[in-house]
């Protein structure tokens, strides 16, 4: 789960990081009195979206006046952000945080996260703040150093001060960058983050360690002890229909095809989306039922994909193995009558209790197409789908 | 043979007096696993299922010479659970549970590591279907009646896929030694590599066929090590070709997140290290009886 930069400096406030004096704005008028507040002649609006590289995309303004402030936080609310992690739909941004101007003498990079390699926390920084990090490694490696935290011990005081030398910091501001490089680990480590970025992370003109920039992203399955990280979810950052699966339960991530899938497990999902595209179609989403689908369940399921309009065909592919055919033949011949289902519809079945649920579908009296194998259920669900589109070319509806 | 589980292999069931570590246990019990007991703290002493049960793994061990376990526990607790049959001398233990905070799995890892290794207790999944030699012992949730027993060792992440791949073999005739499933999760308790090395030790495997998907480095060190390593054929399918970056396609470690974690990188990878791809998930069991034609 990603958070928003403010929310960000606030956690790493809480644990001892220097950020540089703002506030939260959700509207115009806001925007200046957040800037009035702040003494200076420097602010910086800055674009709350969940989605690194704003700058580029135009979401970081700075604003030498309060009449700047004004325009900025005009053009910036309520505008959609395109930058190249948000993809080509782009992210609302709905706040702005007001910061106050920081004078720069040091931009470093800062970042923690967990190695799926050695499966340990890795702390990651460079000398060279503000660039991709990404491109760094690609061009001059070298740059970038890389240091692992061992579990049973967690973070110590030599790692955080062989970090800090490497960085480039003054023996003066020694103290404060090893307990700003400890505060991060600690706030990673309790808070359950997977990933906490600070880029950059500057020395001031006044000697000062400053987290700029902070990005944390937390692992859903420990979200049960983490009430209050919980609470920070941000719906607005997320697809639609996505928020409406995780209320349902399910796991559907959006994409931008045509075609909806049902499926049970996620690695079956995948491949079914992968005999779908090998068939020349596309999937409209990725969609695991999980394995105790009931009528329920899979009604909803079935919601959750028709409410994309861009859908023109459905597949549902199950293998049963906990679950039963029968049980979900009902559940799909009772989802197609409810929701009064009009696209043309391919029922795979498979595993336990397959010969009632292939039974079930053929007496529902419902112009479902079923299929047998992986290959036949791909195949006859991108023919239907290429025969509803020729059908709507050729009628106009 | 068969790796990790046989038909005497004495298995008690963490979490054995829950809904579904009951449920689950009933299914065991009925394939012909040897089940001896289970654990649910506060609930020793008692019968479950014509069963003992007691409050501690030590206890199981102690008293009906567990060897193996299973575990049903809910998120919050597995990662407990798993060490304490770890300190036991559990030798082997699948875990289910699905949901497992990234970081206790770092923290297993790190207390499994301070086993020696001749006496470090092997962990599959978590979130995973479990392990299966056909025939013989089941250790896991999968519907058992599609594995017939035969040559063919698996490996796989994904529970359905592999029940899908298990399926299409049988309709060819085509049995398999063992199925391990090693779970959708960043951090595994053992990797594909670490499976491969134990089929490769199998005399009953002749082929080995590896299920991955997008996600982490495990494929492509699989294959490194099939290729310097392993005497037999090594097939695998990688799934998610139609997965965008930055997803989390189901499982939490199903996202590609950094170069060479996306299903072509790792299939373009896997074919150079000599691995034979099955083209599409509907040919692995075609695939699979090309090669063993050829042995």
């Amino acid at each position: 789960m990603n958070i928003h930069e403010y929310q960000a400096k606030e956690i790493l406030a809480e644990y001892g990081i220097k950020i540089a004096e703002g506030g939260l704005a959700y509207s115009v008028e806001e925007a200046v009195q957040r800037a009035r507040e702040i003494d200076g002649d420097v602010w910086v609006v800055k674009a709350q979206i969940h989605s690194g590289a704003r700058g580029k995309a135009g979401g970081i303004k700075i604003c030498k006046s309060h009449t700047e402030v004004e325009k900025a936080a005009e053009e910036l609310l309520g505008k959609k952000l395109v930058t190249h992690q948000t993809g080509p739909a782009g992210k609302i941004c709905s706040r702005l945080y007001i910061e106050a101007g920081t004078q720069i003498a040091k931009e470093i990079y800062l970042s923690f996260l967990i190695d799926r390699i050695s499966e340990r926390v890795i702390m990651i920084g460079s000398a060279q703040g503000g660039m991709e990090i990404e491109k760094l490694a690609e061009t001059n490696p070298e740059a970038i150093i890389k240091v692992y935290i061992e579990p049973a011990v967690g973070l110590q005081d030599f790692q955080a001060r062989k970090m800090a030398f490497a960085l480039g910091i003054d023996a003066l501001q020694l103290n404060q960058a090893v307990k700003t490089i400890k505060g991060c680990y600690r706030a990673l480590r309790d808070l359950d983050a997977n990933t906490l970025e600070i880029n950059p992370l500057v020395v001031t003109h006044n000697n000062e360690i400053v987290a700029l920039d902070a990005k944390m992203a937390f692992d859903e399955n420990a979200l049960f002890r983490r009430h209050k990280i919980a609470e920070l979810r941000d719906n607005s950052q997320v697809d639609n229909r996505e928020v409406a699966a995780a209320e349902a339960g399910l796991s559907y991530v959006g994409l931008d095809g045509d075609i909806g899938c049902m499926i049970n497990g996620a690695g079956l999902a995948m491949a079914t989306m992968d005999m779908i595209k090998l068939a020349g179609g596309e999937p409209a989403n990725f969609l695991d039922v999980g394995g105790g689908a009931s009528a329920e369940r899979t009604e909803k399921a079935f919601r959750l994909v028709l409410a994309d309009a861009n859908v023109k065909a459905m597949l549902v592919n199950i293998f049963a193995g906990i679950n039963r055919c029968d049980w979900i033949a009902e559940g799909v011949v009772q989802a197609v009558k409810n929701i009064d289902m009009k696209l043309p519809l391919v029922v795979r079945l498979s595993g336990t209790n397959v010969e009632e649920g292939r039974r079930i579908i053929a007496e529902s009296g419902l112009p479902i197409i079923t299929a047998d194998t992986l290959a036949d259920a791909a195949e006859k669900v991108v023919r239907a789908r290429n025969e509803a589109v020729a059908q709507k070319e050729k009628t106009g509806v | 043979m068969a790796i990790l589980i046989n038909e005497k292999t004495k298995i008690i069931v963490q979490g054995f007096t829950g809904r579904i570590g009951s449920f689950h246990a009933q299914e065991m019990i009925d394939y012909g696993s040897n089940v001896v007991g289970g654990v649910t703290p506060g609930k020793g002493g008692q019968t479950h299922l014509g069963l003992p049960v007691f409050n501690t793994v030590e206890e199981a061990v102690q008293q009906v010479g567990a060897e193996a376990s299973i575990v049903f526990v809910p998120p919050a607790f597995a990662a407990d659970s798993i060490m304490e049959a770890a300190d036991a001398g559990i030798k082997y233990c699948v875990s289910i549970t699905d949901g497992i905070p990234t970081q206790d799995m770092m923290r297993v890892k790190s207390y499994l590591r301070g086993f020696p290794a001749n006496n470090r207790m092997l962990l599959t999944g978590p979130n995973c279907a479990g392990t299966i030699s056909p025939g013989r012992a089941m250790l896991g949730i999968m519907p058992g009646h599609i594995y017939m027993r035969g040559n063919v060792g698996v490996v796989g992440r994904s529970g359905t896929l592999g029940y899908e791949a298990a399926d299409q073999m049988r309709l060819l005739g085509i049995g398999i030694s063992t199925s391990v499933g090693i779970g959708g999760d960043p951090i595994p308790g053992s990797s594909h590599r670490d499976i491969l090395e134990r089929l490769e030790q199998d005399p009953e495997t002749k082929v080995a066929l590896m299920i991955g998907e997008i996600g982490g480095p495990q494929e492509v060190e699989a294959g490194r090590f099939a290729k310097e390593n392993m005497t037999k054929p090594l097939v695998a399918y990688i799934a998610g070709l139609t997965a965008p970056e930055g997803r989390r396609m189901g499982h939490a470690g199903a996202i590609i997140s950094s170069a060479g974690e996306s299903a072509a990188e790792k299939v373009a990878i896997l074919k150079e290290l000599g691995v034979t791809i099955c083209p599409t998930p509907s040919l692995m069991g075609q695939t699979i009886a090309e090669v063993l034609a050829k042995i």
